[in-house]
Parts: C-alpha cells; sequence; structure tokens
C-alpha cells in the first residue's frame, strides 16, 4: 500500500480532492502526511484547497509534528474564509498555550495570532497578555509579533496592546527588542514617551540584536533622537555668525549674541547613540548598513557624517538591487556633501554591463561631484558613455553634460561646442536630447550664439525627433532677430510641412510664426496668415485653440481688444532660463533610506522625521532608577540581568550568552518563587529567626527533600558549651541566587544561658555570607536551628568566621562538598544531549568506574548520586543510561553528569562543565559513593 | 512588512506564492509585468515599484523574479536583502536555485518560508538554525521517510534560537576536525583604449567551511592587515578584537559562511595581471569589420594566469565573425550578439591572439562606438592585494583540527574599452 503513493509532487494535480480527503481520514500517519504535502502544494501555486478545511481542521492535534506544523499553514491561509470551522481548532492551541515546552507554547501562539478570524480577539488578547510574561523570551518575541497581528485584526484593541508593548519595551532580552520595537513602530509609534526610560538600554543591546532588528531599532532611534535632542549641526552656524559680528557689530551687542548662543554640548545619550551603532557599520547585512548611514546622515555632526562614506561604497559590490538602493541615497547625499564621495568618484564610473537604472544614477552622482578641480576627468569619462549603445543612457549623459556646463561655467563652452558636434551623430535620440540641452544652454547664455543656430536650422531637416525639431523653432523663433535671414527661411519650408507634423512641432510653428509676424512682418506675413489658417483647422483642438488666440493677439482688427499693443511684450519677454538641476534635490525631504525616499513620494505609514527641538526637552526622563539591593527577589535579577547584558559587549563572547543567561535568571525566578509555595507554612521561610518554634517546620521541610548529612561545626567543649552542626538544606538560597543555603543547629549544652550568639569576621573578608539575626538567648538544653546564606563562588574553599556569644569568639569554618554547590536544573533528556554537545573537549571529564552490585540499579544510582550531589535526574529512555543536571549556584553554569552501564557493573561516568576542578572533585565524589556500599 | 511573496519564472508564470498576513491577488503581479514588458532585460526592471495600492519589491536572481508585496513604508534594502537571504537559502538546501528545484522541493520551500517569516518580519534567517527545524533533502532520508512515515521537520527549538550564538548549531560533531578558509580577490578595473588603468581596486572575501566539534573558538591573524581598508565581517566575528588588535576573533558557525569581505586601499596601486592589445574595426563601406586581440602577461607575481575568457557584446548590426584563434575556442551568439572567446591558460612565450573579419548586415551604418571587452582570468595560489593568513588559532576544544588556507584571484568586473 506504501508503494503506491507517488512521491513526485509533479503528480499532484492529478490527485482530485476526493483522495486527499480519504488520505487525510486514513488511520496512517504516513498517508496523512503525504495528503497534507500535496495540498500545501496547492497552496504553493495559488489552487483553492478551501473545500477540504473539514478533513484537515481534524488534524490539528496531530502528534506528528511535520504534519501538524502543515495543518497550521492551511488553517492560516483559509481559516478567514472559513471562521465557524476554524473555531474547532481553537481549544487546541489554548492547550499548546500552556504546553511546559517553550517551542510549542510559541508556536501555539503563532498560528492562534494569525487566525485572522475576529470572534477570538479577546482570546488572542488574553494569549498575548500571557505570553508577554512568559519565563521564555522566545515566547515574549512570538508574543510580540502578535501584538502587530491583532492591531490589524482589530484596531480598537489599541489601548490594551500598548500596556503590553509598554511591559514588552523593558524586556532585557536581546531576543524580544527587535520585535518590540516593530510592534511599536505599528501600533504607535507617537508615543516616544514609552522610550525614554528604554532609550539606553536598547542603545546598549543594539548590537548583540539579530540584524533585522537592528535596522527597526536603529530608524526608531533617529526618530526619536530628532525629537529629543538639539542640533549638533548649530555649532558651525554659530560660529560663522559669531565672526560676522565681530566685523560689523559693537561690543556690547557682541556680549549679548554670546549669552544667547551657548557653546553646544552634546547631550551624553546623543553620543552614545553614534557610538553604539557605528560598529554596525562593518555589518554584513546591506539594510544595517544603510540604516546607520542614514542615522549619522540625520543626527551626526556634519564632520563626522563622512565615516559612513566607505561603507556605502562598499555596498556597491553587492547586489544590483542593493546598488539601486544604495546609489539614490548617495545621489541624495551628494547634492549637500560633494566632499563626502569625491575621493571615491572612479567608484560610481559606468561600465556597459550594468543596468540601465544604475547607469543613470551613477551618471547623477558623477554629476552631483564635478567641481571644477575634476571636470575634465569626469567629462572625458562622459565622452565614453555619449558612444554607449545603451541609448537612453547616452541621452541622459547628454543632459548630464548640459548639467555641467550650467554649474560650472568655465567649461559651459566646451560642452556646447561637445554638443554641437553630437548633432551631427547618426542617433536621433542623441541628437534630439542635444539639442534641448543645447536650448537650455544658450537660454542660460543669451550672448552671440547665433553660429549655433545657424549650425542647427541646417541640420533642421535631418532631424525627425518631434521634441528636438520643436526646440529648435523655439530656438530660432526666441532669437529670430539673431538670425534674420534664416527664420523666414524655416517658417516657409514649414507652412509647407505644416500638416504632417506632430501636434508639438506645429504649436512651435505656429509660435515661431507669430514671433516673425511682429518683428519681420514685411517678409512673413502671408506666410503666418497661411500657417493660421492651416491651424484653424487643425484636428487637435489645442492646436486650434492656440492659433485662434494667436491670430487675436497679433493681427489687428476691430475685434482684438487692448492686448494688441502688448503682443510684442508678451511675446518676445526676456524669459528666465531654465536651471539644469538634479532630480535628487528635494529628495532629501525624505528620510533617507526610506520607501518614500526611493520613490520620491510618501509611502503609506511613514513616519516624518522631526526638526530639531530648538530646546532639549527635559534629559532626565531618560534616567532609570537605580534599583536597591534590598528590594525583592525579581528586582534583584532583573538589575542582575541588566549587569550581564551591558557586561556582554560584542555578541560573540562565546560563553557568555546574555539571552540565554537571562533565561537562567527567569528560572530562578521561579525556583525561588516557588519555595514558599512548596512548605506547609508559607511565611516560614520569611520570618525564620523571629521565633524559633518555627524551625520545627523548617526541618520537616528539609527532610523531604532526600538524605542530609549533618557535619559538625563546632564541639562543645571548644565552644563551651555551645554546639552547633549544620547541613545543606539544599534549597535555593532565599537571599541571593547565588549564595548557598547551609542551616545551622545551635544548641546550648551548658548549664547557663547563653546571650548574643551572632555571626562575627569572617575570611577572607569578601566573602559573602548572609548572616542569621542574633540569637539574643539560648537557655541550656535547647537547641535553635538558624538558616544562613554563603556565596562559595563554586569554590570548595572553606568558608570562615567566628561565632561569637556574649562572652567568647569560636573560629568555625564551612567546607562544602562539591556537590553541594550546585542545584539541580530540569531539563529533557533532548535538551541534555544538546548541551552536552556544546560541552564537549576541554570541558568534558570521564572516568570507568566498576560499582558495588548493589549499586546497580538505576534507583540506586540516582539515590547514590542525589546523596553526594544536588543534582536533578533527567528522565531518560535509555535504560542503560543515568542523566542527572543541575547548575553551579554561583554562576549558574550547567553541570551534567550522565553515567553509562556497560557489562559487569562497570560505568563509564562523564561530566560536562566548564568548571572542570569542579567536574573533577564531582568525579571522584560520585565515583567513591557508586564503588561503596 | 513584507505581505506576499510571489516567485516569478522568466517568462513570467508565478509558480509559488506565500502570504503571511492575509491573502493578496495575485493580479497585483501585473503592474510588474507590464514593467518587465516595457524593460525587455529583466536586469533593467527598477527593483522598486509603486501601484494604486501596493508596493513591489523585486530582486532577480537565478533567472528568477522573487517579488515581495508590501503594503507600508519599509526600509527597501530591508526587504532586498532579505529576498536574497531566502535565495541564499534555496541555494544552500538544494544545491541550487532554479525554478526545477523549488518546483521539486515545493513542500520544503514553503515550510522554510513559514519559518522565516512572522507576520512579515524575519523570523529565523540563519541557516544553521534553519536546518535544525527543517532538515535539507536528501535522497536517503526522503526514502526512509515515506517509508516509515517520519518526518524532515524537527521537533525542538532550535537552540540558536535562543543563544547569543544563533548562527552555531548546537551539538556538532565530526571525527575529522577540519577548518579551510579560502582567500578570494576580485580585480574590478576598467582599462582605456591605450591600456592605461581608468580605475581599479581589489575587493576580498575569506569564504570558510569550518567543520569543528563542539564549540572552538578560531583567531585568525593576518601577516599584513593593515592592508584591509574597509569591511564587512559575519556576525560571529568580534568587532572590538578587530578593532583593537587586527585579528578576527569568531566562534564559527557550523559549514560554509562568509567570515569577511573586504576592500583593498585603492592607493595601493593594483596589479594588472594581463595586457590586451586590440583593434576593433568597423569600415564605414562593405558592411564588414575586423578584429585584432592579443593577450599577454604583466603584473602576475610570476603565477599562471588561468581561465582567461575574454567576452564581448557586439552591436547588434554584427551578423557573424569568421575569426582565428591561436589558442582556445570562440563562439559568437547570433541572438544574444555575444562573443566569446575562451583562452584557458595563458602561456607566455606563445601569446593567445584571436584575429579576423566581421560581417555585418548590409546597409547599417557602422557602429559609433566599439564594443568593450569584459576579461575573466584565476590565479590559483595568489592573493593579489599581497594579503596572506599567518595563523589560525584554535580555543575551547582540545582536539587539534586541520587547518588549510587558500588563496585565489579573479577577474571580478574588469573591462577593457575599444
Amino acid at each position: 500500500e506504501v508503494m503506491l503513493i507517488p512521491t513526485r509532487p509533479r503528480l499532484f494535480s492529478v490527485c482530485r480532492n476526493e483522495d486527499l480527503k480519504e488520505m487525510l481520514e486514513s488511520s496512517k500517519e504516513s498517508l496523512k502526511l503525504e495528503a497534507m504535502k500535496r495540498i500545501v502544494g496547492l497552496i504553493a501555486k495559488g489552487k483553492n484547497a478551501s473545500e477540504l478545511f473539514p478533513a484537515v481542521v481534524k488534524n490539528v492535534a496531530s502528534k506528528n509534528i511535520e504534519l501538524k506544523k502543515l495543518v497550521y499553514v492551511y488553517l492560516v491561509r483559509y481559516a478567514e474564509e472559513q471562521q465557524d470551522l476554524a473555531l474547532l481548532s481553537i481549544s487546541t492551541f489554548q492547550r499548546a498555550l500552556k504546553d511546559p515546552n517553550q517551542f510549542i507554547r510559541a508556536s501555539a501562539l503563532r498560528v492562534l495570532s494569525s487566525i485572522r478570524v475576529p470572534i477570538i480577539v479577546p482570546i488572542m488578547m488574553l494569549a498575548i497578555k500571557e505570553a508577554a510574561a512568559d519565563l521564555s523570551p522566545y515566547v515574549r518575541k512570538t508574543s510580540a509579533h502578535a501584538i502587530q497581528k491583532l492591531f490589524s485584526l482589530d484596531a480598537d484593541q489599541k489601548e490594551q496592546l500598548i500596556e503590553v508593548i509598554e511591559k514588552l519595551l523593558k524586556d532585557k532580552s536581546t531576543l524580544v527588542a527587535g520585535s518590540v520595537v516593530m510592534a511599536f513602530e505599528e501600533v504607535c509609534p507617537d508615543r516616544i514617551d514609552l522610550i525614554h526610560k528604554n532609550y539606553r538600554k536598547l542603545c546598549n543591546l543594539l548590537v548583540d540584536v539579530e540584524e533585522w532588528g537592528q535596522v527597526v531599532i536603529i530608524s526608531m532611534l533617529t526618530r526619536y533622537a530628532r525629537t529629543q535632542f538639539t542640533s549638533p549641526w548649530k555649532e558651525v552656524r554659530g560660529q560663522s555668525g559669531e565672526v560676522m559680528k565681530a566685523f560689523y557689530e559693537s561690543d556690547s551687542e557682541e556680549k549679548k549674541g554670546h549669552t544667547e548662543e551657548k557653546p553646544y554640548i552634546m547631550d551624553p545619550d546623543h553620543r552614545l547613540l553614534l557610538r553604539n551603532t557605528k560598529p554596525l557599520l562593518q555589518s554584513r547585512n546591506t539594510a544595517v548598513v544603510m540604516s546607520v548611514a542614514q542615522l549619522y546622515w540625520h543626527l551626526a555632526p556634519k564632520h563626522e557624517v563622512s565615516i559612513v562614506t566607505k561603507s556605502l561604497v562598499r555596498l556597491l559590490r553587492s547586489h544590483r538591487e542593493v546598488q539601486y538602493i544604495v546609489l539614490q541615497n548617495i545621489a541624495t547625499m551628494s547634492i549637500q556633501r560633494k566632499g563626502m564621495f569625491e575621493p571615491f568618484m572612479k567608484s560610481f564610473y559606468v561600465r556597459s554591463t550594468d543596468a540601465t537604472h544604475i547607469k543613470t544614477l551613477k551618471l547623477e552622482i558623477l554629476t552631483n561631484l564635478a567641481n571644477e578641480a575634476n571636470i575634465s576627468t569626469i567629462l572625458r569619462e562622459f565622452q565614453t558613455y555619449v558612444k554607449s549603445q545603451d541609448k537612453a543612457f547616452a541621452a541622459a549623459t547628454i543632459q548630464a553634460i548640459g548639467r555641467c556646463a550650467t554649474n560650472i561655467s568655465e567649461v559651459t563652452d566646451t560642452c556646447l561646442n561637445g554638443l554641437v558636434l553630437l548633432l551631427s551623430n547618426r542617433d536621433e535620440t542623441v541628437v534630439a536630447e542635444s539639442v534641448v540641452v543645447i536650448k537650455k544652454l544658450l537660454q542660460t547664455q543669451p550672448t552671440q550664439h547665433s553660429e549655433i543656430i545657424k549650425h542647427m536650422a541646417k541640420l533642421f531637416d535631418n532631424i525627425t525627433v518631434p521634441m528636438a525639431r520643436a526646440s529648435i523653432l523655439w530656438l530660432i523663433g526666441e532669437y529670430c532677430e539673431r538670425v534674420p535671414k534664416i527664420a523666414p527661411d524655416v517658417l516657409r519650408k514649414m507652412a509647407k510641412s505644416f500638416t504632417a507634423e506632430e501636434d508639438i512641432v506645429k504649436l512651435q510653428t505656429v509660435n515661431l510664426a507669430a514671433k516673425l509676424y511682429l518683428t519681420n512682418s514685411k517678409q512673413t506675413k502671408l506666410l503666418t496668415q497661411y500657417i493660421l489658417n492651416l491651424g484653424k483647422y487643425d484636428q487637435n483642438y489645442d492646436i486650434r485653440d492656440r492659433t485662434r488666440f494667436i491670430r487675436q493677439l497679433i493681427v489687428p482688427s476691430e475685434k482684438s481688444g487692448a492686448l494688441n499693443k502688448y503682443a510684442r511684450r508678451i511675446l518676445l519677454a526676456p524669459k528666465p532660463a531654465p536651471v539644469l538641476e538634479s532630480s535628487f534635490k528635494d529628495r532629501d525631504r525624505f528620510q533617507l533610506g526610506t520607501l518614500s525616499h526611493s520613490l520620491n513620494s510618501k509611502a503609506t505609514g511613514y513616519q516624518e522625521l522631526s526638526d530639531w527641538p530648538a530646546v532639549a526637552p527635559d534629559q532626565s526622563v531618560r534616567n532609570v532608577e537605580i534599583i536597591e539591593a534590598s528590594g525583592s527577589d525579581s528586582e534583584e535579577e532583573s538589575s542582575e540581568s541588566e549587569k550581564t547584558s551591558s557586561d556582554s559587549g560584542k555578541s560573540s563572547s562565546g560563553s557568555e550568552q546574555s539571552s540565554s543567561e537571562s533565561e537562567l535568571e527567569q528560572k530562578k525566578k521561579k525556583k525561588t518563587k516557588k519555595v514558599p509555595q512548596k512548605k506547609s507554612k508559607p511565611t516560614a521561610a520569611d520570618r525564620y529567626s523571629e521565633i524559633p518554634a518555627v524551625c520545627w517546620s523548617l526541618r520537616v521541610t528539609t527532610s523531604s527533600f532526600g538524605p542530609v548529612k549533618t557535619y559538625e561545626l563546632l564541639h562543645h567543649m571548644t565552644g563551651k558549651g555551645l554546639a552547633a552542626k549544620y547541613h545543606f538544606p539544599r534549597q535555593p538560597c532565599l537571599y541571593q541566587p547565588s549564595m548557598v543555603a547551609v542551616q545551622v543547629i545551635l544548641s546550648n549544652s551548658s548549664d547557663h544561658s547563653l546571650e548574643e550568639i551572632h555571626i562575627g569576621d569572617r575570611s577572607p573578608a569578601s566573602l559573602s555570607i548572609h548572616c542569621f539575626n542574633t540569637i539574643e538567648r539560648l537557655e541550656p538544653e535547647a537547641s535553635v536551628t538558624v538558616s544562613m546564606g554563603i556565596d562559595f563562588s563554586d569554590s570548595t574553599q572553606a568558608a570562615n568566621f567566628q561565632l561569637c556569644t556574649k562572652e567568647d569568639q569560636f573560629s568555625v569554618s564551612i567546607q562544602p562538598a562539591v556537590g553541594e554547590l550546585l542545584m539541580p536544573s530540569s531539563m529533557t533528556e533532548q535538551d541534555f544531549c544538546k548541551e552536552q554537545g556544546k560541552l564537549q573537549g576541554m570541558n568534558e571529564t570521564s572516568a570507568t568506574i566498576t560499582m558495588e552490585t548493589a549499586n546497580a540499579s538505576s534507583q540506586a544510582i540516582s539515590k547514590q548520586v542525589l546523596s553526594v550531589a544536588n543534582v536533578g535526574v533527567v528522565s531518560s529512555s535509555q535504560n542503560n543510561f543515568s542523566r542527572f543536571a543541575g547548575r553551579t549556584v554561583s554562576s549558574g553554569a550547567l553541570v551534567l553528569v550522565s553515567l553509562e552501564l556497560k557489562e559487569s557493573s562497570t560505568a563509564l561516568l562523564t561530566i560536562n562543565t566548564e568548571k572542570t576542578v569542579m567536574a573533577s572533585m564531582l568525579l571522584r565524589d560520585i565515583k567513591q559513593a557508586l564503588t561503596q556500599a | 512588512m513584507i505581505h506576499s511573496l510571489f516567485l516569478i519564472n522568466h517568462s513570467g508564470d508565478i509558480f509559488l506564492e506565500k502570504h503571511w498576513k492575509s491573502v493578496i491577488s495575485r493580479s497585483v503581479c501585473d503592474y510588474f509585468f507590464e514593467v518587465k514588458e516595457k524593460a525587455v532585460d529583466p536586469e533593467n526592471v527598477p527593483p522598486v515599484l509603486q501601484t494604486p495600492h501596493h508596493y513591489l519589491i523585486s530582486i532577480y536572481r537565478g533567472k528568477l523574479f522573487f517579488l515581495s508585496v508590501v503594503q507600508t513604508e519599509v526600509p527597501p534594502l530591508f526587504v532586498i536583502e532579505f529576498l536574497h537571504r531566502v535565495a541564499d537559502t534555496f541555494q544552500d538546501y538544494f544545491g541550487e536555485c532554479s525554478e526545477g528545484v523549488i518546483k521539486d522541493n515545493l513542500v520544503t520551500v514553503y515550510e522554510l518560508l513559514e519559518e522565516m517569516l512572522d507576520n512579515g518580519f524575519p523570523l529565523a534567517t540563519e541557516s544553521n538554525v534553519l536546518k535544525e527545524m527543517i532538515r535539507p533533502p536528501n535522497i536517503l532520508r526522503s526514502v526512509v521517510n515515506t517509508l516509515t512515515g517520519g518526518s524532515n521537520v524537527g521537533d525542538t527549538l532550535p537552540t540558536g534560537q535562543l543563544s547569543n550564538v544563533p548562527w552555531r548549531r548546537a551539538g556538532v560533531k565530526y571525527t575529522n576536525n577540519e577548518a579551510y578558509f579560502d582567500v578570494v580577490e576580485e580585480i574590478d578595473a576598467i582599462l582605456d583604449k591605450s591600456g592605461t588603468t581608468v580605475f581599479a581596486e581589489i575587493q576580498g572575501v575569506v569564504e570558510a567551511c569550518v567543520r569543528l566539534t563542539g564549540m572552538p573558538d578560531l583567531t585568525l591573524s593576518f601577516m599584513n592587515p593593515r592592508l584591509l581598508d574597509d569591511m564587512s565581517f559575519h556576525p560571529c566575528v568580534r568587532f572590538k578584537r578587530w578593532e583593537s588588535e587586527r585579528v578576527l576573533s569568531f566562534i564559527p558557525p557550523d559549514g560554509n559562511f562568509t567570515l569577511m569581505t573586504y576592500h583593498v586601499s585603492s592607493q595601493n596601486l593594483v596589479a594588472i595581471p594581463v595586457y590586451v592589445k586590440q583593434n576593433i574595426n568597423f569600415f564605414e563601406t562593405g558592411s564588414c569589420g575586423r578584429l585584432d586581440i592579443t593577450i599577454g602577461p604583466k603584473q602576475n607575481m610570476g603565477k599562471t594566469v588561468e581561465g582567461l575568457m575574454v567576452t564581448i557584446h557586439m552591436p547588434k548590426v554584427v551578423l557573424s565573425a569568421n575569426l582565428t584563434a591561436t589558442q582556445g575556442n570562440y563562439t559568437y551568439d547570433l541572438t544574444t550578439k555575444v562573443l566569446v572567446w575562451d583562452i584557458g591558460k595563458l602561456n607566455p612565450q606563445k601569446l593567445p591572439n584571436l584575429r579576423g573579419s566581421l560581417s555585418m548586415q548590409a546597409g547599417a551604418p557602422k557602429p559609433e562606438e566599439n564594443p568593450s571587452l569584459n576579461i575573466d582570468l584565476k590565479i590559483q595560489q595568489l592573493a593579489i592585494s599581497g594579503l596572506k593568513v599567518s595563523r589560525l588559532d584554535m580555543y575551547g576544544e582540545k582536539y587539534k583540527p586541520f587547518k588549510g588556507v587558500k588563496y585565489l584571484t579573479k577577474a571580478g568586473k574588469f573591462q577593457v574599452r575599444t
């Protein structure tokens, strides 16, 4: 039966929906999977598979991961069309949202939020809120994505969603940062107040955030900075202003000027942003580089902007599409800041293999960069381009030459001559473009250019491109007094061919006729009337209209009004020369790097970059209060994780993985929070030292944690009646997560009561101990149990301190067994193996041991190992493997113990951890425990 | 951000569509087709287009258009970079990025696209992470999967997603531990008619293939890092160490990756390995022309120039070429008007020459401009900038890996104007 399954996707189309339904309803997983694959194939091709919805949705709770994923794909695609049926699947996702596996929670939220069914909005809202508080940063990231989905489904949820965004913005995980800023940008980009407190954190996290998040954060911070800081560009203006004053203004006024213009000092936060984004110029992601470049363009002092040049030029080596965008941005930049790109001029030289739009952009930039010094080089380069086989490009080059000619007066004549030579070019487009450009140039240079006009008139018969013909006609008309002989002749020719010309040529013919009529009516009166008559009956109403207008204007009659007198002044008025300028001239109204900039029109959702404020808003809004160490657990943790994330510096610091660390922190948090709940009297832990009687309840809980070894701290003989014993309760320490909890039982075996029992000096002095509160009085024969916390910094070095009474001081020491420096870590077998894979090589210690036969069962092994070390048992699917996982209390480094049973009670004991010293000690201890009965 | 993606083949068929938000009708592509028609050459289609309700951002790779639809403001490079990353991923998974291979692996492609974006925002783009979730196809597994109903979808969260080294897979194990680095340099140059250099620069890239067990921490140092003018790094490289010590320190991804790209400062004169003597003439009368090209060695640091090839885009009026090559073969494609002369190894004793006549369309005017020559060449075991790797150290693991470095110089955009 299996062999019947066609495996080639090509056969998809052959399969009918009926067959697919049957396959989906079969009991065989493989058939179902095959059916789903085909259905997804149909979706991918854009074919309609909605009919299968009921059959597919049944499989939503399948155990097979791939099948389930494919069902999700289907569901997301069609749920909108089949809302009622889609609701059937919701409960499955709601269940999955509570799954212990973060991956399953995340994917359930992903699908749930992607189903665009309005009725489940409240469910989504709830799920998002819960996920935003999830312990896994991955799930929190997913919730940030879900925010945007819910917002697009129901914009009324905005206020509630902003609350979630506000909460997620505080998140310290680099995984979440990019996604939540994205949500911020989509839902409430105007709520800049939400950023204040997170500004510095975002700046500091930036290098560690994934590439895509970096782009979003940088663009948001650019906008933010423009509302919060004062312009760094004023400096220059201020200085020149001062110079001016020194020259022209009296002393007293100058003083006044001084007080007005305070010297500019950059806000440290402004500097922070510039400094932290700079390394990202070296990113492999072109979008990141571009976003940093635009940030510098819009925010950095003018003299610092040029550090982005090299990186932008580097991007020109990338794909064609990347080049296109980067060149567009350089084109805009190079108008304002020639100097930035001039040293790299040759990088913009055109290759014959470039795409046309790339060529045009390069040309644009070269033209922007042209100045007196480099114009000859550029013109030489342009000469090559004019000959290009790509005629559209050759035409663009001619325009560029025209622009250079107007901008740099030294070369105007050279350019003009060059362009005149091009008039004899064989290609029409080249000629036409030359004519148009020459026309513009002559207008800007209204001196003696009759030679060029005569030359053009001569060429007129050979030029067929309407725009070029029209331009020549206009030129002759405009300067008809400079070519008095030629102009009427041209008009004569035009009268002959008038009816065959294009509209634009006809209009200019009418124009020429009118001008000649006014200046040289003797020769042209009849010609003009003939042309006006032709125009009167033209098919095009514009021409008819123009003809009528011109006739009324120039030919005096009774009907013609007062304008007639002014005809000459109207038609032959001196006209301002056209300005030849870059099409990128005012593109800088858009933020660089944006879609709007690229299209040169405002795209939907474009966020305007505000002008710098004249006065900086309150800077203190960005201050974050320093959380006191004595605060609650969760606060302590957050301050700590902040430290790790800011300390970690560059992302790849290897062992320091701030994101996974923050999850670890979360785990710790979970544990510390759960401890009180486990206890029979939840408040006992908090009040342990107040009422000695409560200690009994504490002891009850500890005994439930398995074998407890008690060690002597102080013998009653040495302690003058005070005896102390201690043990490790193996609970997370309540005072600080990096401390090991120690319980000390103090008893009075003397015949008088002991007073003021407390802890005195300690050594080493740096040893961090959380002492128990002083015991005011201990009666004879009484004993009391107190808890303390000691930070051993993951070493077995003894903690020495003095146990004091009112009269005496006794030096005591606690030396922990290595196994007590750990705390259990719960993980799945798979996670265990993965983690183990990361801790190979130097981080692995192993030994083959021969066990006592009584210890050979897995229960016995667990018992023995747990007696030695405070680790958690990892449930194992293999009988011959026992695995235990823990973390060191102080640094949270993973310690993985695995025991592989071989024949005849030998076993391979392996310990994987970064803490190699601990590993060898632990190995010794476990070995001892297992080899003894 | 990215709303939908359409894959379109050369002839304009949409053969895959994927929507990350609500479905957008494929008729939106009509605007694109219109522009594509006008542009004639697919390379000339502008990457960013505006339609009444959408914006279309596309890339052209492997004769395919990856067309994405966006509805709101987004940095266009963001989308373009992502689309290229998608194409890279296909290349990585299937060995090539073509219509055939995508159609054959439609489900895997769809699963990949599903994982790469969530609500249009990139979620997992690191190849190491993706491979943990969706295994690349291989023949053996697909047979086994069909028989057992097994799957090629991983069921756990890829650990890379959560760690600070997201580019590296966890639990990597090899019996042979090896790390190879290829330093590949490309010469971009424009030479003018007389052979003088108009523009030349060197672009380099360090490609790595690292197969090492565990979590190795590598340090790669150069003899002469000062040569490097501008560079970009894979996210794994610790930028601060580069800034302070000029060494590349990194925990590598598993497998193939680009470690860095660099640009060699143009102040250093760029060595041009070959010279070209050419003479191309089109005559005013007789509808014919002459072509004579000789290539010889110039500054090649004593190494052999291999894989020498000359490509010429002839003017449209050139109908055929009747040439003789003293070495190698030439072909002239009548439809694309491309003349390719494949020379091979350059022998300094006997310089390769190609000469003969070109025949042109009768009556057509002679082309104004002579076509420029594009040169391809390779020089093994040489980085033309002189860059040299001095050593590679490994920390964090105790085994001894095999380490290898290879150098290669290629012609990049190497053009000779005539």
